[in-house]
């Protein structure tokens, strides 16, 4: 049997982008099973008795090194702050590409704490920052230092003991360009780098508390539990810059959203499933329970979310338990079938993600084909025709074509850069100045524009005739020859209307990075959990892959 | 040091605030990112030309022809370029072009370098007596890289070179000859061991 992909036009809205969940292809878990093989190292924690100085940890692996270089400062409370004015932050962190030298220290210890305003040099590879969840970490440290293991009830609201409130890469602020390292085998895989710099934080942060601790009270400290150690995570504040990416990197958005729905297409044309495959299916539904009843959040928005994923998971568990026979053919089919017509958007993408867990000989395979060489569709092929491109809009953007950007309802928010922090923002167009600086995002409204151009164009005038006169219309004259090649580039919906829900465009892109327990605290901000549950690096070379549906607290 | 990723965003919004379309600023980003990746001067020749821009007119050049002149004012590079990048499937049938009158040439270089890349040719360009070869946008070789690029080319002469071997049929013999040192002569026995011995061609 052969099983269609889904439609663009369908996955690729707003709505259903924003109801995405980590899976096997999410690049935190794919970044622990490419690393699992390296060498672990803390080489060198010079820390004084309040936790603040140096620290390095690596990844090593025949010749290669990768180092995160931490730098743990004194801030007051005044000046913790997880917005991206914040000017001071309690760590700092960056990945060195080797091991770094003295003077690299010295010279990243003068740089590193600075973010945005510090520059870095070709031998860094990520940069990031984090706050402590101060009434965690204080208690974590206190109840340490009295030779006591802390409140569990406490941690699972949180989650975590730092949360990172930025994570720069690929050439920002003087971090090394991506061509630079682009052929290392080890990193052919989006964020991956990233990924390590989160993942060794994460690190840092239970030796720094275990030290602080014991410094506190050297007589009575215990270690923070290697159980409890695992079930935290590192927490991340995320506004509106990373909306704009998912949109400025169609290739690499089409190639992501592919590996997905490829994989979801293959486990659907799966004729006979053995019975340890849909028996792992079943658990890790059954086990990742435990993740929604203790997703916690204050946004109202993602409370009615969590309710209908909940009550819609407890259902299909009832299907399969009362309904289901995985011995049938084409099972996972017949699921997804079942789901689509029972279950919200939630639970779909919830079910599809958990799907692919028991098939690794589907999954692995894609996770290469997840990065893409941008450059290479950058041209426009000028050669081809108006009616060509035209014939492409109307197959590819149906849906855009019917909405209405004359009304203001449409047509209602712009994009645009704060001059402040250079950061993407959003702002309402007929109450805030600015528009004229509008940021080339409202893909919906300008593909109509040029599809109205091509109405009134001569069919048979190529591209390069086209343009010399709609030079204004050449961003999405290029987008739209993409999305022939690449189904999966575009954002099926209007990202200026009204209805807008800018947090959509953030979920979708965390869920890739493998976030957990998406809390809203705004329609333009979130915050979310990485890691938690993930084995430490010293269990790295042998761990159970389904960590994420097993965390305790 | 300036990453890349940092030069085509900046000059990219750079662009736009000096008046171009976005589309036009994508393509000026990712033409000096190229430009500095080959350690040419395409911040400084890019600055300098927004900053004249201001006080002086440029021509705006769509649809370019076997002779361009702009007797008034200097071609705008950038127009020039995208109008280059544009049109090269066509172009590429003109064995020579030429432009008089052109400003900050080392900006319109970069855009004739991304086309020799789409037609799969290599080509020359002269800026008055100065030569560029443009090598499939791999590299630039220059016989003035040392000197001060000029703010006006007054004419540039674009050459379309045909894909040809830039060494002699005696040259290659001598070289392949000796490559075939590395050779073994073939036993009969292996011979009629070989893929497709012994068979008809015409089962």
């Amino acid at each position: 049997m052969k099983v269609e992909l889904r439609d663009p036009n369908k996955i690729m809205k707003l709505s259903r982008l924003g109801s995405f969940h980590q899976s096997k292809l999410s690049f935190l878990r794919s970044f622990l099973n490419e690393f699992k093989e390296w060498e672990y190292k803390r080489d060198l924690f010079n820390l004084n008795e309040n936790g603040f100085g140096e620290a390095v940890y690596s990844f090593k692996k025949n010749k290669r090194v990768y180092s995160l270089v931490c730098f743990a400062n004194e801030i007051k409370d005044e000046e913790r702050s997880d917005r991206v004015i914040a000017t001071k932050w309690d760590a700092a962190f960056t990945l060195h590409d080797g091991v770094p030298k003295k003077k690299d220290i010295e010279r990243l210890k003068n740089e590193v704490p600075k973010q945005e305003v510090g520059r870095l040099s070709y031998k860094e590879l990520t940069l990031s920052r984090a706050n402590k969840s101060v009434r965690i970490y204080n208690h974590v440290v206190e109840s340490l230092s009295k030779g006591q293991q802390p409140d569990l009830n406490l941690l699972s609201k949180v989650g975590y003991l730092y949360r990172t409130t930025a994570v720069y890469g690929s050439g920002k602020f003087g971090l090394a360009d991506r061509f630079r390292i682009k052929n290392r085998e080890e990193i052919n895989g989006p964020f991956r780098l990233e990924m390590m710099l989160v993942y060794l934080v994460r690190q840092f942060t239970f030796d720094q508390v275990n030290h602080v601790a014991y410094h506190k009270n050297p007589k009575t400290a215990v270690k923070l539990d290697d159980d409890i150690c695992k079930n935290l995570g590192i927490g991340n504040s995320t506004g509106l810059g990373m909306a704009p990416f998912i949109v400025n990197h169609p290739t690499l958005l089409n190639n992501w959203i592919l590996s997905r729905e490829k994989a979801l297409k293959k486990i659907r044309e799966i004729k006979d499933v053995e019975s340890q495959d849909s028996d792992l299916f079943i658990d890790c539904v059954k086990k990742s329970l435990k993740n929604i009843t203790s997703w916690n959040t204050d946004s109202e928005y993602q409370q009615t979310k969590i309710t209908s994923l909940l009550k819609d998971v407890e259902k299909f568990l009832n299907f399969i338990n009362k309904d289901f026979n995985f011995e049938i053919e084409y099972p996972f089919n017949k699921i997804y079938q079942w789901l689509e017509d029972n279950t919200c958007e939630e639970c779909i993408e919830y079910i599809v993600s958990i799907m692919m867990e028991p098939y690794n000989n589907i999954v692995n395979p894609l996770v290469k084909e997840m990065s893409s060489d941008e450059e290479k569709y950058f041209n426009i092929p000028t050669h081809r025709k108006v009616e060509e491109l035209r014939n492409i809009i109307e197959e590819k953007y149906p849906n855009i074509l019917d909405i209405n950007f004359e009304e203001k309802e449409n047509n209602k928010n712009f994009w645009f850069i704060s001059k402040n922090k250079e950061e993407p923002r959003l702002a309402d167009r007929f109450e805030e100045h600015g528009s004229e600086l509008e940021q080339p995002l409202a893909i919906a409204r300008d593909i109509k524009k040029l599809y109205e151009k091509l109405l009134v164009s001569k069919n048979s005038l190529t591209i390069a005739e086209f343009l010399t006169s709609n030079s204004e219309l050449r961003h999405v004259v290029r987008r739209a020859f993409i999305v022939e090649k690449f189904p999966y580039s575009e954002i099926q919906d209007n990202t200026i209307g009204k209805d807008l829900m800018p947090i959509d465009m953030l979920r979708l892109k965390l869920s890739f990075f493998g976030a957990l327990k998406f809390d809203p605290r705004s329609d333009k901000w979130l915050r979310i959990c990485m890691f938690q549950g993930a084995p430490l690096p010293n269990e790295l070379k042998s761990y159970d892959e389904q960590w994420v549906y097993k965390t305790n607290i | 040091m300036k990453s890349l990723s940092e030069i085509e965003t900046t000059v990219k919004r750079a662009s736009k605030a000096a008046g171009y379309s976005w589309g036009v600023s994508e393509e000026t980003g990712k033409s000096i990112r190229l430009l500095e990746l080959f350690s040419l001067p395409g911040i400084k020749h890019l600055n300098e030309y927004f900053n004249q821009k201001n006080k002086s007119k440029f021509e705006n050049l769509n649809l370019i022809s076997e002779n361009n002149s702009s007797s008034n004012n200097p071609y705008c590079p950038i127009t020039l370029g995208v109008s280059f990048l544009d049109q090269i499937n066509v172009l590429e049938n003109l064995k020579k072009i030429e432009f008089k009158n052109v400003a900050y040439p080392i900006i319109f270089i970069s855009f004739i370098s991304r086309s020799s890349e789409i037609i799969g040719k290599k080509i020359n360009v002269k800026i008055d007596e100065k030569k560029m070869l443009l090598n499939l946008n791999v590299n630039i070789f220059s016989n003035f890289i040392d000197q001060e690029f000029p703010k006006i080319a007054n004419t540039i002469e674009v050459n379309l070179l045909e894909n040809e071997d830039n060494f002699t049929d005696k040259e290659w013999n001598n070289l392949y000859k000796l490559s075939e040192e590395t050779f073994v002569e073939e036993s009969d026995s292996l011979k009629e061991g070989a893929a497709g011995a012994g068979l008809t061609d015409n089962d």
